[in-house]
């Protein structure tokens, strides 16, 4: 009985192909939303993780303030120099210790123009964060210590600035301060979250600090902690020291944060999947609408097949029969839409994952749930009209044309 | 799903059809339109009968509840000796599905679906195997001289067709009775005698009960007796002396 309803169903789809395959447009869109959504929020918070675990799990990072992102805690007191050298005094297991400050600028070159991140540091940095030279070199001792106009800049800046030109010994203006590219940093590509990492330039922190900021601050200290030592100890052991060198009571709370790169990873893939979770969830709306249509349908179906209805009850089919048939014509409906829809996201995902550079992750569970969600919509959404046709009074039916 | 019918008592042999006092009431108060005004009927199997009346005499109304799909407001209806008031919806299902063949008035075939795929119909509803339901409905086809048409839609059938292809759609379960309302309404005169004799060929042949409802004389020539119907009262039977 089951089989020959869905026979029935598909042949009935198969009549009204144009209107059917409308029908099902909301579900094939619903679905494949839902989907595309999923795979591509899986393949960004892979992404994340795995390129942050790439700048290595012996980075920590010191920011002024208890969070991340811009804004936040700037009423907690900077760091200094001094603070970095504290560090590398008194933290045995830090190797590399790199005081920085940045900020966003326009540097400007002959005639062209570029907004990048410009930060001032000291050679510590292209150590702890892997840096390598494509050619040039970094700074020498006096060119820190005298805070001199010399930078070093990432591919990016090379090819907005120079194009075709060898940047080496040219020079570049940031804001009032002209300084002398002495050094090209190999390129890394693009990052976690998109951004590119190679838009930046770098110059000596004294230069940063007199030149461009006005003031001795220091926003971010980062660490590279030495092989085979425990990075959770050197977390542990630069907070005590840190805590000591701001004077904070063992009442306060940190005004600092020390972080090690895992749970930047896991803060920022958190992020990821709850943007995932929010367009997820407007997808499933757009699978609602759809079995609303289906709803709708079905429900002029049931009114344009009045007389079909009455000739099959007439005949002898009993209301569950009847009832049966439209429900599976829903259920077929919506699992064609589903199915259709699943093609489409497949498809969809590869091909907008190659475009936004996102590893294509495939997500079998969800394509699982999906069909199955489209195939219960079509059960909600196609009972009422089901019940409709099954209670029709089979002389009134017949009687209507 | 196994089929469970109502269980239908034969002993006595019980007549086939017995109305008693049958009134059927549309609307009320003033609107109140007795369609059936407490009827009699009495129709033993294998009768050919002819209903015959003016129009809005309550013939199709007579049908629909011969046919169990409706149920008199008062009286009783003995279908097999068997109350039809007294059972429900699925049980008057089960009924038609099992004992009744239709032709309805204006053959209410179904649109886009092969003649062959109509007269399968009501052998769907009786769960019977698919080939079996092939075999059974070429039979059915090709006993009302429609071979080669199987696969042709109503749509492209011409009248006299369709009225085949509907009566075939009836007599393919083989009931004990058929129910023909206006069976050769739409029809030349040559169509309906073609028509008429297949009535009577399955009347004769296979024993099935034929109730006919018609407006022509000629037609009514064809059956045993005719009951004539006027204003919801049946008028008077006439025993016909022998069929034709
Ligand atoms: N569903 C209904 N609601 C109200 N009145 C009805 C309904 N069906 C039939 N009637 C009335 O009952 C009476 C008998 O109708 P019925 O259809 O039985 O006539 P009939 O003898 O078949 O006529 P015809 O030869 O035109 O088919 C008519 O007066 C009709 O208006
Ligand atoms: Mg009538």
């Amino acid at each position: 009985m089951l089989w020959n309803a869905f026979l029935l169903a598909l042949r009935e789809i198969r009549r009204n192909l144009l209107r059917s395959f409308l029908t099902i447009l909301g579900i094939v869109i619903g679905v494949a939303a839902v989907i595309v959504m999923v795979t591509l929020g899986g393949g960004a918070t892979r992404q994340v993780a795995s390129q942050i675990e790439s700048l290595g799990s012996n980075l920590l990072m010191i920011r002024v303030g208890q969070h991340m992102g811009p804004g936040v805690g700037s009423s907690a007191p900077s760091f200094s120099v001094a603070d970095a050298l504290a560090i590398q005094r008194e933290v045995p297991s830090a190797r590399a210790v790199a005081p920085a400050a940045s900020e966003s600028i326009t540097v400007i070159a002959g005639n062209k123009s570029w907004s990048t991140q410009v930060s001032g540091t000291d050679n510590a940095f292209f150590d702890v964060r892997n840096w390598t030279l494509e050619s040039g070199r970094i700074f020498t001792e006096s060119e820190l210590h005298g805070g001199r106009s010399v930078c070093l800049i990432g591919e990016t800046v090379r090819k907005e600035l120079f194009g075709a030109l060898d940047p080496l010994g040219e020079r570049i203006r940031l804001k009032t301060m002209s300084c002398q590219v002495v050094g090209l940093l190999r390129s890394k590509g693009q990052s976690s979250m998109g951004s590119d990492q190679d838009d930046l330039v770098v110059i000596p922190l004294r230069a940063f600090q007199r030149r461009i900021a006005g003031n001795q601050d220091v926003r971010l200290i980062q660490v590279s902690v030495r092989d085979g030592e425990s990075t959770e100890r050197a977390k542990q052991d630069l907070e005590r020291l840190m805590r000591e060198r701001r004077r904070i009571q063992d009442s306060e709370q940190d005004n600092f944060s020390v972080r090690d790169m895992r749970e930047i990873a896991s803060m920022l893939t958190g992020t990821t999947q709850i943007l995932t979770t929010l367009l997820t969830a407007v997808a499933a709306v757009s699978l609602l609408v759809g079995g609303i249509g289906i709803m709708n349908i079905m429900l002029v179906s049931v009114t344009e097949r009045t007389r079909e209805i009455g000739i099959r009850l007439a005949i002898g089919a009993l209301e569950r029969e009847v009832l049966l048939q439209f429900l599976v014509e829903a259920v077929v409906l919506s699992s064609l839409g589903g199915i259709l829809g699943i093609l489409l996201a497949i498809g969809a995902s590869i091909g907008l994952a190659s475009l936004l550079q996102v590893p294509f992750v495939f997500n079998g569970g969800i394509v699982v749930i999906a069909f199955l969600f489209s195939a219960a919509v079509g059960v909600i959404f196609g009972y009422f009209p089901a019940r409709r046709a099954a209670r029709l009074d089979p002389i009134e039916a017949l009687r209507r044309e | 799903m196994k089929e469970s019918d109502p269980p239908i008592p034969t002993a006595e042999r019980p007549p086939l059809i017995e109305f008693r006092q049958v009134s059927r009431i549309y609307g009320r108060g003033l609107a109140e339109v007795r369609a059936l005004d407490r009827v009699d009927l009495l129709i033993q199997a294998g009768e050919f009968v002819a209903v015959m009346g003016p129009s809005g005499s309550g013939k199709s109304t007579a049908m629909n509840i011969l046919g169990c799909l409706d149920t008199p407001n008062a009286g009783s209806y003995r279908f097999r000796g068997v109350p039809v008031e007294s059972l429900d919806r699925d049980q008057r299902a089960r009924l038609r599905r099992h004992y009744l063949g239709f032709v309805f008035q204006g053959f209410n075939l179904l649109n886009r679906t092969s003649a062959l795929e109509n007269v399968e119909l009501p052998l769907i509803y009786r769960h019977i195997p698919r080939a079996e339901r092939h075999q059974r409905a070429r039979q059915a086809l090709a006993m009302v001289g429609l071979t080669g048409w199987e696969h042709h839609t109503p749509g492209e059938l011409s009248g006299g067709q369709q009225q085949r292809v509907a009566i075939a759609r009836a007599m393919v379960t083989q009931p004990s009775l058929l129910l023909a309302d206006e069976p050769t309404g739409n029809l030349d005169t040559a169509r309906s005698h073609e028509i008429m004799d297949l009535l009577t060929g399955l009347n004769r042949d296979q024993g099935i009960t034929v109730l006919m409802v018609t407006h022509e004389a000629d037609m009514a020539d064809y059956a045993h007796r005719v009951i004539h119907f006027l204003d919801g009262r049946v008028a008077d039977t006439r025993p016909e002396t022998e069929a034709a």
